[in-house]
Order: C-alpha cells, then structure tokens, then sequence
C-alpha cells in the first residue's frame, strides 16, 4: 500500500473517531490511540524504514504536518466538548442555591467567658496584666490583709462561704468573696510598677434571684506606681466603659465605701434605656453601676512594703456577670449558670 | 435607714426637689436606695366629726356626720369604736384610692348602702390609707389640722430611704443625714435642743453606775428622770417614728428611738425603780450566765459578751437588747436612762452569736463616737421633761475611762495633688471642710491641719480628708487622663496561656462550653467517684452552704457535664458535645487545696447526615478521642492512648492519655450504670484532661522541619493480626523505620475471609529518604523488613 493512501486513510479514520469522542475521557482514549507513543500515527512512522530516504522525508513530512492537523482537531474538539459539557452543567445540573450545606460542628464560647474576654482584651490594651490566684483562700487574704478585720461591719459586704477547717478555734480558711485577695499575693511578690487584672470565680453566701448568683466571675485591676492619681484612675476606667459599652457612652462616678481603698468610688455608665432621663431599669437615677474602685489605701501599701508617700495606686473590680448581662440585655443572672443550650447557643 | 423629708427638714432647709437632692446625695456616696412618696392621696380631706348619731340597723356602726370645710357635710357609716365628735379624721370621698382594711389591696372607694343606710365616702384607717397597719380604729388628725385641707398636705411626706456603708456610723441618724444635705447645699444645719431644767435632787447617792470592763465599755453616761407618766408620746413623734419605719410604743420608749434616730445614739431607758440598790454595772458575762430580753427570747452567755446588771442580776445585753424584768411599763414613774458607747466589734460577735441584730446593735457595731452619749442624753431628758412630765435629777453620771482624744489630720497640697491628680483653691478645700463640720486651719506655706468633728469616726488620715473634699466637690468635676509611666515587664502566664488555647481548640473541634457550679453535694460525687477515693481524701466541705446541693468543693466534674448534658436531653437523638474547663480542688493537709486546671468534655447522640438529622453512628469512644485528638492537634503535641479502667467509664472502652509518657487524662464512653444514674437515656463518651500535668509538653514554639525536596513513595500494606492487637501498637512498629516519614490506619476488617479470632489491619505508609529519591528497590527492602519486624512482634502476616 502506497504510504499517502495510509495518511489518508488514518486521517479520515482519525477525524470519524474524532467526531465520535464525545466526553473527555473518550478524547484521552483516542489521543492515547493515534497521537500516543504507541499511537497509530507512530506505527505508521515506524513502518517508513523500508522505503527509500527520498520517500521517507516526503511520507515524513507528510506525517508530520497530519500530526499537527490532528493535535489541533483534537484541541478544537476537546474545547467544543468542555464548552459543551459546561453548558450542560448551567443548563441541566443546577445546584438549589437555598438547600444547605451538609452541617459542620459548630461550638462557642460561654457568654461570660465571651465577655471576660473582651474585658481583658481591652484592659490588656492599656497595658495591664493577668494574674491569677487560688479560688479558695485564707481569710488572711480575703478580709484581713484589705483592711477588714474579724467582727468589722464591712465583711457584711461579702457574705461568706467558709471552709469547714478550724484552726486556734477559728476558720481561717474560705471560698474568696472577691478576687481582690490577689492584689495583696501580688503585692507581697512583686516590686512596683505594677499593672494587673486578676480574673476569676468569686463566691457568696447568698440567695439567689434574678440579680444575684451565690458563684460569679469578677475582674480586678490593679495599678501601682509613681504618680498614679484618681484622674488616671477615672480616665481608665472611662476608656475601659466605653471600650465595653460604645464610645458614645456618659461614663459618671460617684463616691463608694470599700474598705481597701481611700477615696472609694462606684463607676457608672447612663443607663440604655432612658440614656440619663431616670426609669425603672436604673432606679430613676440615670445611671447604671458597672464596678467599684477607688485608690489603694495607703496602709495596705505600706503593709505591701512600699512607701505610700512615694507610690500611689488604683484599683477597681468588677462582675463579669453584670457587664454581660448589661451587654446582651439578659434579664436574669440564674441564666448564665442553668446552662440551657437554649440560652448558650445565642451567643 | 428611713428618712422622712419632713423631720430632715426640721434640722436643714431643704432646697432641692427630693429627686435632685437624692441624686446628689448619692454622687457623694450617700445612697438613696428608693424614695419613697408617702401619702399621693386623692379625694381624701381633714374632716372634723361634728355628729355622731347610732345606726338604725346595727349596733356596732355608727353615723358620725363630718365638717369637709366649705360649708359641706356628708353622713357615712362607720365602724370604728374609736370615732368622737370633735376630732378631726381623714375623710375619703367616692372616687378616692385607697387600701382595703382587710386584705390590704388597692380599691376605689365606691358608692354603697351599709346595712340600708347610704355612706356619703369614708372615714379612714391608717391601714385603708397605707400609712401602717392598724386598722381597728380610724386615724385621729391632730386637733390644728385645717378642715377641708388635702390629706397630703397635713400627712404627706416624702421619705429617703438609703442604703448607707459601714464606715459611716455617724449617717444612721437624721442630723446626719442634715450635716450632708448642708453640705453639698451650701445650707446650715439647725442642731436639736438639749437645754432642759435640772429640777430633781443630785443623782449623786441615788443611782451609781461602775464599769467593770471599760475595754468593752470606754463611756456610760446614766441619767434620771423622775416623775414621769408614762402615756402615748405626741402626735408628731408618732408620725415621724412611724414614717421612719418604728412602731411607737409609749412616750419613754418612744423619745429613746426618737433620739436615737435622730442623733444615731441608741439609748435604754430601765425602770429605775427596778433596778437592785439602783446601781448598774457593765461587765463581763460569766459563761453559762442566762437572760430573757424584752422581745421574750431566752439566751445563755459566754465571758466575752457584755452585759448590763444591777447589785443583783443582769437587766440588758449591752449594745444589744435590754432585759425583761427591768422594762418600762405603765406602772414606772422613774427611769435610768443609759446613753453609752460599746466596742463595736465586741457588739458585733455577741449579736452574731446570739442571732440578735437590732437598731442598737447595727449602730454600735459599726463605732459610734463616745462624745455622743452626753449629747443625746441630754436631748432625751430634755424630751422627757418637754413630753412626759419628768424631772431630772442634777447631774448625769459620766463614766468615761477610754476618753478618746480629739482627731487632728494634717493635711498637705503636695498629698492633694497626688491622690486626686489636680490642685484645689484652698478656699475651695476650706468651704468644703467647714460645711461638713471640720475645723480647716491653714499652716503656711503648704499644709492644712484639719480638725476632726466628733462624729466622724471614720476620718483619721490624710486621704480620709482628701476623699471628704473629692466626694464633695463631685467626682465629675475632676477631669480624667491616662495612665503614663513605664509599663511593667511582661510576667508570663503559661498555665492560663494553655486553657485558653484547649478552650478555643474545643470550641474549634464544635463543642458547646458551659460553666457550671464550683460546689456539689456528696451523692454526685457518689456516683463518679470510687468510694475509696472519697473516703481517703474527702472533698473539702463548706460549714455554711446555702443548700445541701452545694456543699462540697468538687474533685472532679464528671457529675458537672452528666448533670448538664442529661437537663439538655430534648427527647431526639441530637449530637450535644459539651465541655467545662474549671479547676478541681484537691485537700491538702492544713493548707489551702491543690487547684487543678482541668478540661472536661462529654459527646453523646448521634452525628448528623448530610442534612443535619442525627441519624449517624450514636457517638462513642472515638467522637471522644476525634475531639481530644483535635485538641492536642491544635497544641501541635502527640498522646498515646492505653486501655485502662476508671471508675464511671466501661472497662474495654477506657483510655489512660498520656503525653510525654505523663498520665494526663482519661477518656472513655460512660458506664452504663452511671449514665443511669443520671437518667440519661442514651451512650455518652467522655474525656477529661489534667493541663496542669499537660503544660510542661506544651510548647509555645513551633521549630521548623525541612521539607524533603525528594518525592515520597505512597503504599498500603494489610496485614493479619490476632483481634486483641492494638493498632496502634502496629503503627508505633511502622513508624519506627527510618524511610518511614509517615503512616496511619486506613482500615479494620474482620469476618470472612479472615479466621476467628483475626482481624485485618490496614495502613497507608509514605515512604520518604531525607537525600535521595527512593528507588522501587528501596522500597521494597524495606517494606519487607516491616513485615518481619510486625511478624516477630505481634505475630503479624502479610494480607494477601
Ligand atoms: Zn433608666
């Protein structure tokens, strides 16, 4: 058979397998079989070795140029049959866009470990750090060391879970009542300056309803240092309430007894609803008390080992509780602790 | 403590509508918990009864005819036995809001026919008018109230009731309350008069008082009054102890509540002719020692509580409540009135211990001053005398053995300046001090010494002054700034670094945090806990806990998550993942409890198809482990599971974790009996994790591997093992070849046609040379040394 009659007979052959391919894996299949290594069109290169040079280079030529007709035959197909299948996809094979996706697990965070959080993220921010220290202290601690003495009438303030450990006729040891117990640990181990928050579960002997847990989670700040007056002490807490509750915030003090601090204050912020004018959630005063704080007595640094003619300091506390409540507008406290997926899985 | 706006204002002119005054009072840290508005009566006028004639009908009622002024009057009915001509009443007219008598409910006063006879309105009880409880007769009007005038003018009132710190002892009275309210208005305060005639015999030779304890008794002052009739007290005394919340009594008892509401001084008034030999002394209890008080409880002392006796017996509990036995009655025609100053915190323990708390107690305890006692004394003879017809006797008896001195502050700028962050006019300071009744004497070139009135118990340094000015002049006014300085160097917090990262990686891996309580009771711990190990150390127990269900200090929070996932249970099959970080508290001998950073996690349910519905596999021991797994993942760390038993987990199905060849935690699915126990009706698996034993594996920083540049051979190999060979036992023994770089389980099979008793093991394994590109021949070398190794270990053969 004369060598031109068999490129043309491979090609018309080529070009009808061609047109029959009509997905891609049959195009793969018929470019493996004519263009592959062991393709046809090779075979037919192979078979040139018995024919003379002046033929082989005519027949090669000619191969060579079916080759390139049938890589671009084979390109164009491939293309129509891409666009062809895309076509089918957007026509035929549309996704329902309203059906979801298979479901993945979805976990969160408590609302108070949410809010503790954002307190200590915004705390961090101006500099102040965590530590933390025992859920279960000494009375040394708690009351003692903060200028609350056995039999004062301040411990009437935090009603008390006490341990049930005695020792020299007493019980020394209790459930903290707040994390200001820290500040004392803190003291006695580090040099000023000082700039911390201790966060952590308080505990009260206390009935609860809907604005009191017997547990609750408190922050405490504590800032000690040259030159700390009550003006930084207002300007961070300010920052701090409006960091928490929006920059548009009327951020009041007024003046609070806490026996560990000399002058005492309450920090407040206008109330949501009535942004000042005086309504039943704020007790017609306005405001909404957010924490306690004040400057740090001067014994209780003297006490640290400080002089307190030279360093001065601030400190405030706060209930995560309250600020989350105030925050997502919950209406009761007893919520947070029921743990009713229900309730947790809204935040 | 209950102020009527009406009585401060006897002492101070009130200037300020009482919402404005209230909430200044507040700012300066007196709090005016509520404001009470006593008395918005409609419709309701001062009448005077100017008939009384019987009702036809029935003989209890009568028809009393009142005067309502303009020429008007109007007949009801009446069945109070108390109503006269003459007096003025309280007349409610149709239409009038008022409470009803009997049930105490708010009602509109109505139209009605009484037993056939038509009432034109009412006249009113103190109950109907919600001014107080008594009902059984109406309330008389003092005889000047105007006929025809709103009630609310003659009775109305508005009363602060605030909610006072204990620092300030000296606020529990309403002069006190005037001194601030003069204060922050730039007003003057009015003291009361304690100027009375001494026309009795010297008290000298006929009473004595001896202080046996001056250290629980620093002053006594004791006075007597004779010649008194003991009788109502006046109109007006009435209506103020009611409006501040007491119940009046007589004109003895009452005058000795009424000073001591009014200057914050509790006083006691004994029948002095009751008292052996009339002489009072204050000592020590003997232990065992017994007394019934006025209120008719019995109580026995101990030799740390103070007490009040005559020559023979005891008459009060000092500071606390006074005795049966020497009570006035309506009989005592003399009495020895005690006005002195007790230790406050020896007050405080005794009233705890006998569970006596009182308006005299509550002020003791929180140190009163000892200048006060001769000053209210005075002030309650003086009422005696005015009230009661009494005669004092000449002189008081003053014991005063603890005389405390003047308090004299010295305060300078410099101290101003760095406590409140901005300087003050000394004007300013000394117009601040001066109203509140301090003495401000400027020392050139700096300083203040300040002088400190009796009554502020409370002030006795620099910073005590400072908080006096700033409260004053209004936190507000002072500007705010920002904390400068160097800020202090970063203290690592590892441990809490850990929990947050466990937390955000469980949270990661779906599961839903919850927070449950600290304290538990013994039967939850019963049931997760071997009984052996509560009884070798027993959880620490709370002496005072609020319920039985929250007593002890919890060692583990098995029961937490239990509890919690079975109150979730909504009767589906649902996947609930839960986890609680929170510490555990683990008793140490005399010291405070170990508090161990724990995360615990529990899965139950079935996992959701591709449409959310739980009809996946129930969740058992591996949605456990898939979780933890996650978690150590996130911590970049690797932990062995080792088939263990534990006490609430199902043997067979129980790991011990370890990291670092450290136990650090357990997990398992529940035991059936226990997930009982908490009635939940379905498998549930749990984990729990010790990070304080975790955090020394725990690395923060990550050290980087080369990534080989040659190409990685994948295989898989099956083999057949004997079923009770762990897989991971396999894998260790794959992964313990060099050209390893990694391999896992891809498939378990047993049953046909594998034998009893066998199971296939297969692994996908990623071939891997750090310096060249492994030939086919390679791999194959060392495939084969795999297989002999799991053959010599575990019996293993190749899976054909
Ligand atoms: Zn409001």
């Amino acid at each position: 058979m004369a060598p031109d009659t068999d490129i043309q007979q491979l090609e018309a052959s080529a070009l009808e397998g061609l047109d029959a391919a009509s997905d891609i894996a049959a195009l793969e299949e018929w470019r493996v079989a004519y263009l592959g290594r062991k393709g046809r069109l090779t075979g037919l290169l192979r078979g040139l070795a018995s024919l003379s040079i002046e033929e082989r280079r005519t027949v090669g030529r000619a191969a060579n140029e079916l080759k390139d007709r049938l890589e671009e035959a084979h390109e164009a197909r491939r293309h129509a049959v891409e666009e062809a299948r895309v076509e089918q996809v957007i026509v035929g094979e549309r996704r329902d866009v309203t059906l979801p996706g298979p479901p993945l697990p979805r976990g969160r965070l408590h609302p108070i470990t949410q809010t503790m959080r954002d307190i200590v993220a915004s705390l961090s921010g101006m500099g102040f750090q965590v530590a933390e220290g025992p859920e279960i202290e000494w009375d040394r601690y708690n009351f003692e060391a903060l200028r609350i003495p056995q039999d004062h009438p301040a411990r009437d303030m935090w009603d008390t879970l006490w341990i049930d450990y005695e020792k020299d006729g007493r019980r020394p040891m209790l459930m903290r009542t707040h994390t200001s117990p820290n500040q004392i640990r803190v003291m006695e181990q580090r040099e000023p300056p000082i700039r911390i928050i201790v966060p952590g579960k308080c505990y009260r002997f206390e009935a609860t309803d809907a604005t009191h847990e017997w547990m609750l989670t408190q922050v405490e700040g504590l800032a000690v240092d040259e030159g700390i007056s009550l003006t930084d002490l207002k300007g961070t807490l300010a920052e701090f309430a409006r960091q928490m509750f929006g920059r548009d915030r009327k951020v009041g003090f007024r003046c609070d007894y806490f026996p560990f601090v000399e002058p005492g204050m309450e920090c407040r912020i206008d109330c949501f609803h009535c942004r000042g004018d005086g309504c039943r959630t704020c007790h017609q005063s306005g405001w909404i008390e957010i924490l306690g704080a004040g400057m740090v007595h001067p014994e209780i640094l003297a006490n640290a080992g400080y002089d307190p003619e030279r360093y001065t300091g601030f400190a405030f506390g706060m209930g995560v509780e309250r600020i989350a409540m105030l925050r997502y507008g919950v209406d009761d406290i007893r919520h947070f602790y029921s743990n009713d997926l229900r309730f947790l899985r809204q935040f | 403590m209950r102020v009527p706006l009406r009585w401060l204002s006897e002492y101070v002119d009130l200037v300020l509508e009482p919402e404005e005054l209230a909430r200044r009072l507040t700012t300066a840290g007196v709090e005016v918990g509520e404001i009470i508005t006593a008395g918005d009566w409609q419709n309701i006028v001062v009448g005077e009864v100017v008939k009384l004639d019987k009702h036809p009908n029935a003989d209890r009622l009568t028809l009393p005819t009142v005067d309502i002024g303009g020429g008007e009057r109007r007949q009801v009915v009446c069945g109070a036995p108390n109503i006269a001509v003459g007096q003025k009443i309280a007349y409610a007219a149709v239409g009038a809001r008022l409470l009803d008598g009997h049930s105490g409910d708010a009602m509109v006063l109505r139209k009605a026919k009484i037993r056939g006879v038509e009432s034109q309105g009412m006249v009113c009880s103190e109950k109907e008018l919600g001014l107080g409880e008594a009902h059984e007769g109406i309330l008389v009007l003092s005889p000047e109230a105007p006929v025809g005038a709103p009630l609310s003018e003659v009775l109305g009132d508005t009363v602060f009731d605030f909610d006072l710190t204990p620092n300030r002892p000296d606020l529990f009275s309403i002069i006190g309350i005037a001194r601030e309210v003069a204060a922050l208005t730039g007003q003057k305060v009015r003291d009361p008069s304690i100027q009375y005639e001494e026309k009795g015999p010297a008290v000298k030779g006929r009473a004595k008082v001896t202080v046996a304890d001056p250290d629980l008794c620093p002053r006594y002052v004791g006075a007597l009054i004779e010649g008194l009739k003991i009788g109502p007290s006046p109109d007006w005394m009435q209506e103020r102890l009611t409006a501040a919340g007491l119940r009046p009594i007589n004109n003895i008892v009452d005058i000795t509540n009424y000073v001591m509401l009014e200057m914050g001084q509790p006083l006691h008034a004994f029948d002095y002719d009751r008292l052996a030999e009339h002489h009072i002394i204050v000592r020590r209890a003997e232990a065992g020692e017994k007394m019934e008080l006025i209120d008719g409880s019995k109580h026995t002392f101990t030799n740390e509580m103070l007490l009040i006796t005559d020559a023979d017996r005891s008459v009060a509990v000092a500071g606390v409540m006074g005795g049966f036995d020497s009570e006035v009655t309506e009989d005592t025609t003399a009495v020895l009135l005690e006005a002195a100053n007790f230790n406050g915190p020896n007050i405080r323990r005794t009233s705890n211990a006998l569970k006596v708390r009182t308006d005299a107690s509550t002020r003791f305890e929180k140190g009163l001053s000892q200048h006060l006692p001769p000053v209210a004394a005075a002030r309650a003879i003086k009422l005696m005398v005015d009230h009661a017809g009494g005669k004092a006797a000449t002189g008081v008896l003053d014991k005063n053995p603890g005389k405390a001195k003047e308090g004299r502050v010295t305060v300078t700028m410099e101290r101003i300046v760095r406590v409140l962050g901005i300087e003050l006019s000394t004007k300013r300071i000394r117009e601040i001090l001066t109203a509140l009744g301090f003495g401000a004497r400027w020392m050139p070139p700096d300083r203040f010494v300040v002088r400190v009135p009796y009554w502020r118990t409370d002030v006795s340094i620099a910073d005590d002054v400072i908080e006096e000015i700033a409260r004053i002049e209004g936190y507000d006014q002072l500007p705010t700034s920002q904390l400068r300085g160097q800020i202090p160097e970063l203290v690592p917090q590892p441990r809490r670094d850990l929990r947050e990262r466990v937390r955000d990686a469980l949270v990661d891996a779906g599961m839903q945090e919850i927070i449950t309580y600290s304290l538990t009771d013994l039967e939850s711990l019963r049931k997760v806990l071997p009984k052996e190990e509560l009884a070798a150390a027993p959880p620490l127990r709370v002496s005072n806990p609020l319920s039985r269900q929250w007593e002890y200090a919890r060692t583990t929070l098995r029961h937490a998550l239990l509890d919690t996932l079975a109150s979730n249970l909504r009767g589906d099959q649902s996947l609930i993942s839960l986890f609680e970080m929170a510490r555990v508290y683990l008793p140490r001998e005399d010291d405070l409890p170990n508090e161990v950073e724990m995360a615990f996690g529990v899965v139950s349910g079935r996992e959701p198809d591709r449409w959310g519905r739980p009809t996946g596999e129930p969740a058992n021991f591996y949605a456990a482990k898939s979780r933890l797994d996650h978690v150590f993942a996130a911590l970049r760390i690797t932990a062995d599971y080792r088939e263990a038993t534990a006490s609430a987990y199902l043997p067979g199905r129980t790991a011990e974790v370890f990291v670092g060849g450290v136990r650090v935690g357990l997990i398992g699915e529940v035991h059936p009996r226990v997930v009982e126990s908490f009635d939940i009706g379905r498998e549930v698996a749990m984990f729990e994790v010790d990070l304080d034993a975790l955090l020394p594996h725990v690395s923060e920083i990550v050290h980087f591997q080369p990534v080989s540049a040659y190409p990685a051979v994948e295989e898989d190999l099956a083999i057949v093992v004997a079923k009770d060979v762990a897989a991971g036992r396999a894998l260790e023994l794959i992964r313990a070849s060099k050209l390893v770089a990694s391999a896992s389980v891809f498939d378990v099979y047993s049953g046909d046609p594998i034998a009893a008793g066998k199971k296939s093991l297969a692994f996908a394994i990623s071939y891997q040379a750090e310096g060249k590109t492994l030939s086919d021949a390679d791999v194959a070398k060392e495939r084969r040394r795999i297989v002999e190794r799991l053959q010599r270990e575990l019996g293993a053969e190749l899976r054909a």
